[in-house]
């Protein structure tokens, strides 16, 4: 099993969601995220004073995956949430040891 | 004599305009709220609301004597006692005017200019040393120059030496209110030091929808400020309308343009900035100059405070909010500009420089404007240095990193968090609370 994350720009996740709902996946968490890549941030200007914005809005998303899925669902992420620009983000994977379901106590893939 | 009738036109006008006012001081807390970190808005808040509760006292208690009671000499105070409490001010006189109208709409003057000037020391001021001075400031600096500025001489009554003696135009407070406000927050922005991480740490303002929110509900007000310094509700207090609409609008355009060329985009901050400055600007000049004459007082005057908020970063002081770039400078330029600008065709009846008057309203304005510069100036100074050498005016670092609203007044302005705002230990153990609390009342409590 895997966990697969995603940072990815906030208005595409509508679309990345939908991507991977065609693709069968049943579940998985969002959460708002700050931070920069190679894009850096932007800057601001109040009254004439300039700010540095380092860390800017990104969504991030987890979805738990058997392994055999694990490549197509990040080809999936990463063709929906591609708009060819600078700070598209980035998608990872990490080899996961333990999946239990809080309401029935099942494990491993029967959790997923 | 004949006792006149009530002229109830005039007082519903000024009853209406003085409510107007008032609401331009919590305006001015959601302004100014919106331009701290979300740390401070409450205590940015609290200032002005202090201002509100406590000037609002002293101005019934004996504000309104030392205003507007008769002159104890010179032109430069109003007699103490004459009004203390108002007590004799409840008959009904054969005025036009019931005399409660005048005092009613006097006093949301003397609270909006205490609140000016809080912004100078967002992030870091003590509340009780605020409210402390707040009442000192009102008592030695607010209530006499507003008698040397808006308190005429009529019949047996002696006035101000700014509006009688030396005939200054000042239709609603640019001396009295801005520079005075401007200038004051400038000596305590001085008096408290920067903020802790001035010009290196992020100050980015946290909620700029609440900063034009303020900024219309200031504009809104300010038509009771400046029509209704009309006293009447008269064509003078109508061009002082139109006036009023137009500089403003002139100076929102006059800010952003500057900020597009300057900086490469218009701001919404830049155009509430704007709004600000265009009305302190037309508040002195409104009733002397024609609607053309508004639209140059207003577009000069956003261009001026727009590049006016940048010095402090060349001189090295935190006036935070730009009291100064915004009020003094605003306020300097638009009673400056009833020496250049006036029209006798306006109410004021008077000719400035430009329409053949010659120089002499301008200097009478330019040394009405710096009496009041250098009598606020020095005075507030003086007790802010008191004050802050004694019980302190401001909150220990500590206390400042963790902000304000936390160590001055134990709030917190937001609580937008999925887990409270990182408080779930606090709220779990008040929910415990009550829990035990329901079931004791017999009810169920469910898991």
């Amino acid at each position: 099993m895997k966990l697969v994350t995603a940072i990815i720009k906030p208005h595409m996740l509508d679309e990345v969601k939908t991507a991977l709902e065609s693709f069968g996946v049943e579940g998985m968490t969002v959460s708002e995220a700050s931070g920069f890549g190679r894009q850096r941030g932007h800057t601001e200007v109040y009254r004439g004073a300039e700010y540095t914005v380092d860390l800017v809005p990104k969504v991030r998303l987890e979805v738990l995956v058997d392994d055999d899925d694990a490549k197509d669902i990040i080809d999936v992420l990463v063709k929906s949430a591609r708009t060819g620009r600078i700070g598209d983000g980035k998608v990872w994977s990490v080899p996961v040891e333990e999946i239990v379901r809080v309401r029935t106590g099942e494990r491993g893939l029967d959790a997923l | 004599m004949t006792p006149l009738e009530i002229d109830s036109g005039n007082t519903a006008w000024i009853l209406t305009s003085s409510a107007l006012v008032l609401l331009m001081t919590p305006g001015l807390a959601l302004f100014y709220g919106g331009m701290v970190r979300a740390k401070s808005v409450l205590n940015m808040m609290m200032m002005s609301f202090g201002a509100l509760a406590l000037i609002s006292v002293l101005w019934v208690l004996y504000g309104y004597s030392l205003a507007f009671g008769d002159d104890v000499g010179f032109g430069l105070l109003g007699n103490p006692t004459q009004y203390l409490g108002l007590e004799g001010l409840m008959e009904d006189t054969d005025a036009s005017l019931p005399p409660m109208a005048f005092v009613a709409f006097q006093a949301v003057f003397a609270i909006i200019t205490v609140a000016l000037i809080s912004g100078a020391i967002a992030d870091r001021a003590k509340f009780s040393t605020w409210l402390i001075f707040a009442g000192i400031w009102a008592t030695l600096v607010y209530f006499p120059i507003a008698h040397w500025v808006f308190d005429f001489s009529l019949d047996a009554h002696v006035g101000g030496w700014i509006a009688n003696d030396l005939a200054a135009i000042d239709f609603a407070g640019g001396t009295a209110v801005h520079i005075n406000a401007g200038i004051a927050g400038l000596a305590l922005a001085i008096i408290l030091g920067k903020r802790l991480g001035w010009r290196h740490d992020p100050m980015r303002p946290h909620n700029l929808t609440l900063v034009m929110l303020g900024a219309g509900l200031l504009w809104f007000g300010w038509f009771g400020f400046n029509a209704g310094s009309a006293v009447a509700a008269s064509n003078s207090a109508s061009v002082v309308w139109v006036n009023t609409m137009v500089a403003t609008g002139a100076a929102c355009l006059g800010w952003l343009l500057t900020e597009r060329i300057r900086d490469g985009h218009a701001t919404s901050l830049g155009a509430a900035s704007g709004i600000v400055a265009g009305l302190v600007a037309i508040t002195p000049s409104c009733s002397s100059v024609s609607p053309i004459g508004a639209i140059i007082v207003g577009a000069v005057a956003g261009v001026i405070c727009a590049l006016a908020v940048g010095l402090k970063y060349k001189l090295g002081y935190d006036d935070s909010l730009d009291v100064v770039g915004v009020h003094l400078f605003g306020g300097l330029w638009g009673t400056l500009a009833v020496g250049f600008l006036a029209t006798a065709a306006a109410p004021a009846g008077v000719d400035g420089l430009f329409y053949g008057g010659g120089v002499d309203q301008l200097w009478r304005q330019a040394v009405g404007a710096f009496a009041v510069l250098f009598y606020s100036g020095i005075m507030t100074f003086i007790i802010g240095f008191l004050l802050h050498k004694t019980i302190g005016f401001r909150v220990s670092e500590e206390e400042e990193r963790a902000g304000v609203d936390e160590s001055e007044h134990a709030e917190t302005g937001y609580d937008l968090g999925t887990f409270g705002g990182g408080r779930s230990l606090s709220y779990a153990g008040s929910a415990a609370g009550q829990a035990e609390a329901d079931t004791k009342n017999g009810q169920e409590v469910s898991a």
